[in-house]
């Protein structure tokens, strides 16, 4: 535009006295705009100079006056001058904003630690906790998650585990039974879902190869029986893998493997030890020990297991000449203890909220 | 069982320290359960005599007594136990032994030297204290260290045996296993038969033989009541934790603890006639030796005499028939009972015993004559007396058989996962008294009759990894073939919904099953819930139909904790009477989640204003757990109060209730005020849909927002449902933004706001096209529910 407006200047006579100005127009300039404290005052500061009868509008619409020589001349000179002043301008607007800015951002600023809103986040039962790491663990070695009901039939719960009818397991001081329903009990351990677990097992490969078995079978237990250590309802889980090739050695890799992942720590003792289940032969307990912290040394009971007895694997149909499988039971409440450090199993079932959500995430 | 390490390592003595010892034995299946020392450290003790002794001369109960500890010089001693007599040997702590917690130095006791003291059995620390001296046998040799002559250097050793070792329930039983275990001699007593004096019997007869097949008695005459148990004896009893009572007596428990098989003394003299071995007939009745009075049950085997009962048979002797101080003629039963007659008896009658612990799991068929030849030689040698002939009456057919069990060494191998040659299974069977027979590609072994649990090749099986330890069978992975477990794209795992539970701010519980009866009617209404027989506590009783009542109950346990806000879920089986159930008859056991929040909507804070949580909080958990496709009714439910309760729809049927606790439980279980709570069939929850799409519509949407008036009777949902099916398929969809009553609207009416966004697949619509669908929708609430456009 000033360019433009050069050209259409006409001749004229030289205002050589203004043009020695241009540097106090400048200097008037800056220190006019530095004391605008504002965007108004701002634009009002910019008219004294290049508003309609600024000083520098009216020394362009002088130059008309001037010959062609000295209008090119001083034009050139005026130009100067007013983008001199243009950007005095432009640098005092950024100010400006630059000082709005920042008085915005500081009014704006927010206590960043007073807490988030809404909602906070509930937990996990910490037996449910250690029961997901449980079937993570067994799901990697390809073990399924297989469930059962809690009133259960005795011929699934002690029957078909090969536990005679006078086992002292089945009477009214152990089990808990049913009201006007002989034979109807609630579950002892999880073994009855081994049962069932085979039986859906052959029954599904009646006519063709049977593939390995192998589940998990977590869940609530019922035993007459109640104080410090014992609860009257609690938790197992079981495990099974039933093929061809399933032995005694292999179920003591299964078990060692999974107490030195599960406790994330290679530093354990294991011992199995024989002992007398009646669905299982050779039976044994296992112990563990940790070989440092606070329980170093200390023989630990985790779970008893041992090679799945002929009798049961014929109650669950399958073939015990062809197959040979391993069983494993543990008391998850057990676990849970020894892996949090809790040392009263009744904590768990009093569901009080001081002591459950500390094991949020 | 309970027994003296000495007395075990009499029989077998393996080159073992006891800690060895211990460990050999849990891990042969035998496990140790505790060790105790009879008696605690200590040194410089010895057996010694009071010569003599007079008066303190400056205290009334303290004895200055001149005492020989087998030196050489008599020491002098000050001394203040009652009991002390002029040549009684007594325990002497001599200058400079470390008894338990201190030291004994010579020193003046009220101006009188004492170089040594004399100590009780509690000053040793040693459990059955006396008051007085430790009085010692007068053949204790002087000077002797006290540890020797009472054989202090021992441990009782309390073993916990499974039920299916019941060989092990005797000194010679555990010595036999652990000679097996080493390949270490057993020397058992030797026992010869002892040659009859006189010619007194009784005659036995077996009326009951399946339960009772061999009974050996005999008479012992002229016993002398008086005489004294021996220490030794009596020592190894109590090591054992098995109370002296009498010489008799004490002489058959000592030939339980040795051989295994509990015996009977009975008085011969309160018998008559012959004794008879029987189940009970009508009017039998009996007074056992505790005292307790019983009408015997039908299967309850009896020894009886021609006139009465006198013993409950393998469990326990009669009150009235049995040794007594006086009893000079002695009756000695020693039987054979068939674990079968008396398992659970002693049980039902709420007591155990010795012998009926031993009964029932199996004692050694074949041990009546020697356990009984053994009796009789202890009794003549400690209570004098003539021994009778032996009456041995068997019925040999129903003794239990021993046959031969059929054991594959290839089966053993790959059931085992062990290397374990032929010739090595052999030895082991036979080392424990298994009697075998190589055949082809098999040995046939044969128990021996104090073996109970050898039926099936699995139990030789066990035996052979047993004896080469399961410390000695390696830990292997398993081998087999990898594939996928099917996880099904529609469903999630249990433990999903339980984090995304958590994740709306709810913490999980788990509560009982059984539960109190007033909460299944107030929270089901449930009037006749599974009941249990046998519960542990009557508010116990019944089984839970919903989790409500549970989630209620930790609220109130909470609030008593003084919590300020609750919110909780639980994931559990429900149970309820149902003739059509699955898989066990008669009873429906669905799986259930159920959540319960009470309280402020959000924990305290700074940030906004605080509120009750309400229906609409929980029922946006319960939309985002169901996804999108769950709709809502108005329902009555017991639990919820009947305005602001609603049952949960998923594909046409109700998998669940959702609603504020109805006021009446509010007051009556305290709760201050009422909880939200809903609770869903898991099995819904779990279900998820497959994901489907369609193409994104890229022309312009228009929205609509219409206010409209309708009577107070009319749910959004039916509002929002008439709109629905009056609109085309322009209108994308129907939300309600607002809802209004009150000023400036008739009564009884609510204003619902709604906006409506239309589009159309391919084109811009047209603002006719919009009107004329919204008219037709705005006319279709107007016709069908009484709502007119709000202006």
């Amino acid at each position: 535009m000033q360019v433009g407006t050069v050209f259409f200047l006409q001749t004229g006579s030289v205002v050589s006295a203004l043009v020695s100005n241009f540097d106090q127009i400048l200097s008037e300039a800056q220190a006019a705009f530095a004391t605008a404290a504002n965007a108004p005052a701002l634009e009002q500061a910019k008219a004294r100079f290049l508003g309609k009868s600024g000083s520098i509008t009216e020394l362009l619409k002088g130059l008309g006056k001037l010959d062609p020589d000295a209008r090119r001349t001083a034009g050139a000179e005026i130009n100067q001058c007013k983008t001199a002043v243009e950007a005095a301008l432009e640098a005092r607007r950024d100010a400006l904003r630059s000082a709005q800015l920042e008085n915005q951002l500081r009014a704006e600023a927010l206590d960043v630690t007073l807490p988030g809103r809404g909602l906070g986040s509930g937990g996990v039962h910490p037996v449910n906790r250690i029961l997901e790491r449980f079937e993570t663990l067994f799901r990697s070695i390809g073990f399924e998650v297989a469930d059962g009901p809690e009133i259960e039939g005795d011929w699934h719960n002690f029957t078909a585990l090969n536990t005679p009818e006078n086992h002292p397991a089945r009477s009214m001081h152990d089990t808990f039974y049913l009201q006007d329903a002989p034979g109807v009990l609630l579950r002892t351990h999880t073994s009855p879902v081994q049962i069932r677990t085979m039986q859906a097992h052959a029954a599904k490969y009646k006519d063709a190869d049977m593939p390995e078995l192998r589940v998990i079978a977590p869940g609530r237990v019922y035993r007459v029986d109640s104080d410090a250590t014992h609860s009257p309802m609690f938790h197992q889980v079981e495990g099974l893998w039933i093929g061809e090739d399933i032995s005694f050695a292999g179920l003591k890799g299964v078990i060692i493997d999974f107490l030195k992942r599960f406790f994330e720590t290679d530093e354990l003792q294991v011992r199995f030890r024989p002992s007398f289940f009646p669905f299982t032969e050779p039976s044994a307990e296992i112990d563990f020990a940790f070989m440092s912290g606070p329980n170093k040394g200390k023989w630990l009971e985790i779970a008893g297991c041992g090679m799945v007895h002929p009798n049961v694997l014929s109650n669950g149909g399958i073939d015990a000449q062809k197959y040979t499988g391993f069983a494993f039971g543990m008391g998850l409440d057990r676990l849970t203890m020894l892996r949090y450090g809790i040392n009263d199993l009744r904590l768990f079932f009093e569901n009080d909220l001081r002591f459950l959500t500390q094991f949020k995430d | 069982m309970q027994f003296s390490e000495q007395w075990l390592r009499s029989l077998c003595n393996p080159a073992l320290d006891s800690d060895a010892l211990c460990h050999l034995l849990t891990m042969a299946g035998l496990e140790v359960e505790e060790v105790e020392p009879v008696a605690p450290f200590f040194t410089g003790v010895v057996v010694a005599q009071i010569v003599s002794f007079e008066k303190h001369p400056n205290a009334d109960k303290l004895r200055v007594c001149m005492v020989d500890i087998g030196t050489g010089t008599l020491q002098q001693i000050v001394c203040g136990a009652p009991n002390v007599v002029a040549g009684m040997k007594a325990p002497c702590a001599t200058v400079g032994a470390k008894l338990p917690g201190f030291e004994i130095k010579a020193a003046k006791l009220r101006g009188v030297e004492s170089f040594g003291m004399m100590c009780s059995a509690d000053e040793l620390g040693m459990t059955q204290a006396h008051d007085g001296l430790l009085v010692l046998p007068e053949d204790a040799q002087v000077g002797t260290d006290i540890r020797d002559c009472l054989s202090l250097d021992d441990r009782k050793i309390t073993i916990k045996l499974t039920p299916n070792r019941a060989d092990c329930l005797s000194l010679a039983g555990i010595a036999r296993e652990l000679a097996a275990l080493t390949d270490t001699p057993l020397i058992l007593p030797a026992v010869s038969a002892v040659a009859p004096t006189h010619d007194m019997r009784r005659v036995v007869a077996l009326d009951a033989p399946e339960a009772c097949p061999r009974y050996v008695g005999r008479i012992v005459s002229n016993v002398n009541p008086d005489a004294a148990t021996p220490v030794w004896m009596k020592q190894r009893l109590e090591r054992c934790g098995v109370r002296s009572i009498s010489a008799v007596v004490d002489i058959t428990n000592y030939v339980m603890l040795e051989l295994g098989q509990p015996m009977h003394a009975f008085d011969n003299d309160k018998l008559s006639g012959a004794v008879h071995v029987r189940m009970p007939k009508a009017g039998d009745s009996l007074k056992l030796l505790h005292g307790q009075s019983i009408e015997p049950a039908a299967d309850m085997l009896l020894i009886a005499d021609d006139a009465r009962a006198l013993a409950l048979a393998g469990v326990m002797g009669g009150d009235d028939s049995g040794v007594t101080g006086e009893t000079r003629n002695v009756f000695l039963e020693s039987a054979f009972f068939q674990p079968d007659a008396i398992v659970g008896r002693a049980r039902v009658l709420g007591f155990s015993s010795d012998a009926s612990h031993r009964f029932e799991r199996g004692v050694d068929f074949e041990l009546p004559r020697t356990a009984m030849e053994r009796a009789t030689s202890l009794l003549l040698e400690i209570c004098g007396g003539q021994a009778g002939p032996v009456v041995e009456t068997v019925v040999a057919e129903a003794l239990p058989q021993r046959t031969a069990v059929s054991v594959r060494p290839s089966r053993v191998r790959r059931v085992l996962g062990i290397e374990v040659s032929d010739a090595d299974m052999r030895a082991t069977f036979e080392r424990l008294g298994m009697s075998v027979t190589a055949l082809d590609d098999k040995f046939s072994v044969t128990p021996p009759s104090y073996r109970f649990d050898i039926a099936i090749e699995e139990d030789l099986i066990e035996e052979v990894a047993r004896v080469v330890g399961y410390d000695n069978i390696p830990a292997v992975a398993p081998v087999a073939g990898i594939s996928m477990l099917a996880l099904p794209e529609d469903s999630q795992s249990p433990h999903r919904v339980r984090r995304a539970v958590a994740a709306r701010d709810y913490q999980e519980v788990i509560s009982y099953a059984f539960v109190e009866e007033a909460w299944e009617s107030d929270f089901a209404g449930n009037s006749d819930p599974a009941r249990l027989a046998n519960p542990i506590a009557s508010q116990l009783a019944v089984m839970r139909s919903s989790l409500i009542g549970g989630l209620v109950g930790v609220l109130g346990s909470n609030l008593r904790h003084r919590a300020e806000r609750v919110r909780v879920f639980e994931i559990g089986r429900c149970f309820s009477k149902d003739a059509a159930g699955a898989p066990v008859a008669g009873y429906d056991q669905p799986v259930r989640i159920a959540a319960l929040a009470w309280g402020p909507a959000a924990s305290e804070q700074w940030g906004q204003t605080t509120r009750k949580v309400d229906f609409y909080d929980i029922k946006a958990d319960v939309e985002a757990l169901l996804g999108t496709q769950a709709s809502f009714e108005a329902t009555i439910h017991p639990a919820l109060h009947p305005g602001r309760s609603a049952r949960v729809m998923l594909d046409g049927a109700v998998v669940g209730v959702v609603g504020e606790l109805h006021p009446a439980w509010v007051q009556k279980y305290d709760l201050g005020s009422a909880p939200v709570l809903f609770e869903i069939e898991f099995a819904a929850i779990v279900k998820r849909r497959l994901p489907t799409h369609t193409d994104v519509v890229k022309q312009p949407a228009v929205k609509r927002d219409i206010a409209l008036v309708v009577p107070n009777g009319v749910s959004a949902a039916q509002l929002r449902e008439v709109l629905q099916s009056a609109a085309n398929t322009l209108v994308r969809s129907i939300d309600v933004f607002d809802v209004y009553s009150g000023k400036g609207l008739e009564p009884e009416t609510r204003s619902v706001a709604l906006r409506l966004v239309l589009q159309h697949t391919e084109r811009t619509l047209e603002d006719a096209e919009i009107d004329q669908v919204v008219k037709a929708m705005i006319a279709a609430a107007g016709e069908k529910l009484g709502a007119y456009l709000r202006v």
